[in-house]
């Protein structure tokens, strides 16, 4: 069993518009390319062009449909990684110490070299955000692309996580959340950002900003005839002409 | 246990350099920064600069990698060794490649240049593509609009100079309604993602108009989940209430537009229905000053759209008085239209009134002063902020002309177009369909054709028809059965080549264009085309040549194969002379240059398909390829890029000209062009002047700067067009007038459905009773086309296609998800696994477009599910409609355009039994030589 910090100094991780994921899976295949490495054993695929191809991926988009009563049926679509949870399950069932919650910023990571591929902690996040690496048989998960974020060869306005800087419509936000005036506290705060499965006692990092509300008639008057016929029309675009 | 340290990072692809290039994954064009480590292609991501993404970039952008190295990549030329459609190959260099196919093509063009068919597909270089084929003399050159969305294009042009995507864009900075109508993961991919993210940020509200409730449509505030082939009623129901409301822009329509432009009132006379125009051939308003008819651009008039006007004996009447006749007519009140469009009557008004409010209640103002073509002087630019999108949904239906015509006409009501907060021209758009040339199609033996394959016809007197009145061209463009054939008809080649009608060819030359799969209707009849023989035993079509980068299913079915490179090996120009990528405050072009060069060892090797037309231009001793001398013109591609002029000081690139490359636009060809763009980051942005930024038709400033660049010579302002007068020609010479006469057969067609006003028809095939639902395909929005499925990681995401099916008709029989069901159509019947869905028009089902695949192909396993679960809708679709007893086959097309009507498809379904495999199934494919999945 592996111990989390009592706290962290910083709470990094992201906030995801709900309303603007339009599910292009834009963030998944960019967090694959950047964590695949240039050889790609950071990421495996094993089979890629066979029946049954089978990758890791930190991050996945799902898409659900809803049916309220009263409205069509809506499709929401939901990017999921890792939440970087205060209370990881994951890193307490951690038998070797290789799961881990950085204190300084809160990151959860895999140490790989420590990792033996018991799969445990994939089994105990309520989220199913680890995947085992089918070529390297370690586990893998976000990272927060903590090998960008501090990354002084970055220019600085790169040094954000992948997903983040290739969201086209810009619905993943990048911050911390211990900071209540960061970027993210606040869209938070405006939009009523939440947690995922609070239930579940994991304390989740991430938050998701709700979709706004869909298929509502709009406030505006409804139109009313100037005329009924052509010819009425026609007097009054004469009388309406002559106004301009 | 506690951790003592922190792991190291994984793997990171820091990269020795990086080298910015242009994507090519779709036909979206973003700037790409490729990661290179070792001389290798370690990891993609969005260029910042770049006027097309911003930095962003989707999936397949990002995946770009595991295209450029999968294993389906072609390594050598190869020559068919079995019969065709076998898929056996051997390789060949490229000398006997090139050779043959010299030999091939050289006797053809000097006897009959019209037996060489040279179509190309995703083509980004049309400009050169069909330079070569007028070169060469062949009337039959096209690229693939005509299955795409050449509707969108001709509408767009035909009424207002531009349409969407390339043409223009929603100004996304200030808009505050956009409306998207049948729109799925379409052009442009990235820019709409990031416009749709501006417009959440700043709450602007999105509406949309589509049967499937995916993508862009989930996030809209407010969906419209319409029954396919409605839109243009739906349309013309909103400009019914809104002109009964006199919620339309008077003084936009009176000032910009043909609505106060008098028509001929003449019926029976050759000239009824025609606008009534001076000697000099400008069009006539009536003056409201003087209440006398004066030219539409003197200087001061005041237009008045209600003026009438007996002359000689003949009355006028405007433009305006005959749309407001026409549309206020109550067949288009909601009420009457709900039925058919599958939306209720109140909904309807309540769209109605939503782009009234968002246009007039809240015009957006910019204080820039301005001075129109009349030499008014404006001190500010007022705008209705309210944009639209639409691609192929309502486009790829036989009313598409029509519909995306009453969409640009809905756009003009509302004053929309080219103002601030509306939609926006992109240089060197706007340019009216009388800026654009005629079709050439006359072909004479050895001699070059006398201008270009495509274009705009004016009327009659331009269409492709040979003296005895027979199509001039293969696919039979720019005929009466579809006169406004602007970008071809590629879908129709080879049936029409196999039929022998309007004539046999020799040899047909395609260029990445999967038409022995999905970019074929009637996929098993286009595959049984390509390999049927006559009564010798030889092949009906004789030559095929084909360029592919990959082993895609059309491979199997050519002779010779000239192996393209992959984008990032690869020059290119994304030219202002052929698909612009420019913005609306800016004109751009790009490059695609070998990032890293192309590598295929043990084998002979591929190149760029525009380096080996060249190549094959000179051994043909094509004018414009060779000197005098008969020595070669250009050394490659990138020569040709930096050193062709298409007239004096008019490039294929417009960066960087002059010999100190000091010039924009216009200018003598820079040595050093390229390296300017490579240094720039792959493209180049000339901004126009802040005056000339919006009212670009009429804009003065606008007008210079365009002549200034070179778009065209001589300022040419120009009004909208509500009214199409080239279809009113056409139905003139239906009603018996001219000389060139349609055929019987198309008269009462031409009549009722080339009208100069739009009108809504129904498009689908008759058979509602037996074929009750509507079947559509979509791009995921993480693939495109046929591009993905060789993507390791692209395949990952989209492996498979289940028919989604609306619940109500899951239920009617007895279908759960996973299940499947034979779904057939008129033309054939398909047994595919079914999936439930909810958020779709409940007459419809779907599917995601070309995840199926041929076993065999792109170097998948056979066990792929690409090619076992995987389903192509195209076997249900023909390229002619069902007999409807009157002796003839109707194409299924649009009668204005011939644009494919695949979206116009009806099925029936059934409960099938559990199947191992989707059918129809085909024989795998034999891979080429070196391909191994």
């Amino acid at each position: 069993m592996t111990c989390l910090p009592t706290t962290t100094d910083r709470k990094l991780g992201l906030a995801i518009d709900l309303d603007t994921c339009v599910g292009c899976h834009a963030c998944v295949i960019s967090c694959k390319g950047w964590n695949a490495g240039d050889d790609g054993a950071g990421l495996g695929d094993a089979d890629p062009y066979g029946a049954d191809p089978l990758g890791a991926f930190l991050n996945r988009v799902h898409t659900f449909e809803v049916q309220p009563e009263d409205a069509p049926a809506q499709i929401v679509h939901f990017p999921k990684s890792c939440l970087h949870c205060d209370d990881a399950p994951c890193v307490t069932v951690c038998p070797t110490g290789a799961s881990l919650k950085r204190t300084e910023d809160g990151i959860v990571l895999v140490n790989e070299a420590d990792c033996i591929g018991c799969g445990l902690c994939a089994w105990a996040c309520p989220y199913g955000a680890r995947e085992m690496d089918p070529v390297a048989k370690v586990m893998r998960k976000c990272t927060l692309c903590v090998d960008r974020i501090y990354n002084d060869a970055l220019p600085e306005e790169d040094r954000i996580p992948a997903c983040v800087r290739t969201c086209p419509a810009g619905a993943r936000h990048f911050g911390d959340f211990a900071d209540p005036d960061s970027h993210v506290s606040r869209l938070t705060a405006e939009r009523g950002g939440f947690a995922l499965m609070p239930e579940q006692g994991t304390r989740p990092v991430n938050r998701y900003l709700p979709p706004r509300p869909r298929d509502r008639a709009p406030e505006v008057p409804m139109l009313t005839p100037v005329a009924e016929e052509p010819t009425g029309f026609l007097a009054w675009l004469d009388r309406a002409l002559e106004k301009l | 246990m506690t951790p003592t340290k922190t792991p190291t990072a994984p793997a990171s692809p820091f990269a020795d350099e990086i080298r910015k290039t242009t994507c090519y994954m779709c036909a979206c064009r973003c700037g790409i920064d490729v990661h290179i480590k070792d001389g290798r292609v370690a990891y993609i991501d969005g260029n910042r600069d770049h006027p097309v993404n911003g930095g962003v970039l989707c999936a397949k952008g990002s995946a770009g990698l595991k295209s450029h190295t999968a294993p389906s990549r072609l390594r050598a030329p190869l020559r068919r060794t079995g019969p065709r459609g076998s898929g056996e190959f051997e390789e060949i260099t490229w000398e006997e490649a090139l050779s043959t196919a010299a030999d091939w093509l050289r006797p053809i063009r000097q006897d009959a240049p019209e037996k060489l068919a040279f179509f190309t597909g995703r083509d980004q270089s049309q400009s050169f593509t069909g330079f070569w084929a007028q070169a060469y003399g062949t009337p039959n050159y096209a690229a693939h609009g005509g299955f795409c969305s050449v509707n969108m294009a001709a509408a767009g042009i035909y009424t207002m100079g531009g349409a969407f995507w390339e043409f223009g864009q929603p100004d996304w900075d200030r808009t505050k309604l956009l409306v998207l109508f049948g729109v799925a993961e379409d052009h442009d991919s990235n820019p709409i993602k990031v416009g749709l993210g501006k417009l959440k940020g700043r709450g602007a509200r999105v509406i949309s108009v589509n049967p499937i409730r995916t993508g862009y449509s989930a996030i809209a505030d407010d969906w419209y989940g319409i029954t396919p082939g409605t839109d243009g009623l739906l349309i013309l129901s909103l400009i019914h209430v809104l002109l009964k409301a006199g919620k339309v822009d008077l003084d936009y329509l009176a000032r910009w537009t043909d609505a106060p432009v008098l028509l001929k009132e003449a019926p029976g006379a050759p000239d009824h229905g025609l606008v009534l125009r001076n000697d000099e051939g400008k069009a006539l308003v009536i003056d409201r000053r003087t209440g006398q008819p004066a030219p539409f651009d003197a200087a001061g008039v005041r237009p008045d759209m209600g003026g009438r006007l007996v002359k000689d004996g003949t009355s006028h009447r405007t433009v305006f008085d005959k749309l407001i006749r026409r549309y206020m007519d109550p067949i288009y009140a909601p009420e009457a239209v709900s039925r058919a469009c599958g939306i209720a009557p109140d909904r309807i008004h309540a769209l109605a009134a939503t782009l009234a409010d968002a246009a007039f209640s809240e015009p957006v103002t910019i204080a820039q002063p301005w001075t129109d073509f009349r030499g008014e002087r404006h001190e500010e630019m007022t705008g209705r902020p309210v944009s639209m999108h639409a691609m192929r949904g309502i486009s790829a239906h036989a009313n598409g002309f029509q519909t995306a015509r009453a969409l640009h006409v809905l756009q003009i009501l509302l004053g929309t177009v080219e103002t601030p907060g509306g939609f926006r021209f992109k240089p060197p758009y706007p340019k009216p369909f009388h800026a654009h040339p005629v079709p050439h199609s006359a072909c004479h033996p050895g001699t070059p054709l006398a201008g270009p394959h495509l274009g705009f016809v004016r009327g009659p007197d331009d269409l492709a028809l040979k003296d005895d009145g027979t199509a001039a061209r293969i696919d039979k463009a720019f005929t009466w059965d579809n006169p406004m054939s602007a970008h071809g008809l590629m879908h129709m080649v080879i049936a029409n080549a196999h039929a022998g009608d309007p004539y046999k060819i020799d040899t047909l030359f395609l260029y990445m264009a999967n038409m022995a799969w999905n970019s074929s209707m009637n996929t098993a009849g286009t595959m049984q085309m390509l390999t049927d023989t006559d009564e010798n035993g030889d092949y009906v079509i004789p030559r095929i040549i084909y360029s592919d980068a990959y082993a895609s299913e059309m491979v199997a079915y050519a002779d010779l194969i000239l192996p393209d490179t992959t984008y990032l090996e690869r020059h290119d120009c994304i030219s202002l002379l052929d698909r612009p990528i420019s913005e609306a405050d800016a004109a751009a072009d790009a490059i695609r240059w070998p990032v890293v060069e192309p590598e295929r060892p043990g084998h002979e090797g591929v190149r760029g398909f525009q380096s080996a037309l060249l190549d094959l231009g000179v051994r043909l001793g094509l004018p414009g390829f060779v000197d005098g001398d008969g020595q070669a013109l250009y050394s490659d591609y990138a020569d040709y890029m930096v050193r062709h002029e298409r007239r004096p000081g008019i490039g294929p690139l417009a960066g960087w000209r002059g010999e100190d490359g000091s010039r924009e636009g216009r200018g003598a060809p820079n040595p050093d062009q390229l390296q300017r763009y490579i240094d720039n980051g792959g493209f180049w942005v000339g901004h126009m002047p802040d005056e000339a930024r919006f009212f670009k038709p009429w804009n003065r400033a606008y007008q210079d700067w365009a002549v200034k660049m070179g778009f065209y010579d001589a300022p040419q302002p120009y009004l909208f067009s509500l009214y199409c007068e080239p279809l009113r020609r056409f139905q003139l010479a239906a009603e018996g007038h001219g000389e060139r006469q349609p055929p019987e057969r198309l008269r009462a067609r031409i009549k009722a459905q080339l009208d100069p006003l739009p009108l809504w028809y129904r498009a689908e095939a008759e058979g509602d009773t037996d074929y009750p639902i509507h079947a559509l395909t979509q791009r995921p929005m993480a693939m495109y086309h046929s591009w993905g499925n060789l993507n390791a990681w692209l395949r990952q995401i989209h492996g498979a296609n289940p028919l989604y099916v609306p619940l109500e008709i899951m239920e009617q029989h007895g279908l759960k998800d996973g299940d499947w069901a034979h779904v057939t159509s008129p033309h054939g019947r398909i047994t595919v696994p079914v999936v439930g869905m909810a958020a779709v028009n409940g007459k419809t089902v779907w599917t995601w477009n070309a995840i199926g695949k041929r076993k065999g192909a792109w170097a998948l396993d056979d066990g792929a599910r690409e090619a076992t679960e995987g389903f192509l809708l195209n076997h249900l679709i023909h390229e002619l409609l069902p007999p409807k007893g009157d002796g003839q086959r109707w194409s299924n097309s649009d009668p204005v355009t011939g644009q494919a009507a695949w979206f116009d498809l009806k099925v029936r379904i059934e409960k099938a039994a559990v199947q191992p495999e989707s059918q129809p199934a085909f024989p795998p494919l034999k891979r080429p030589p070196g391909i191994r999945p």
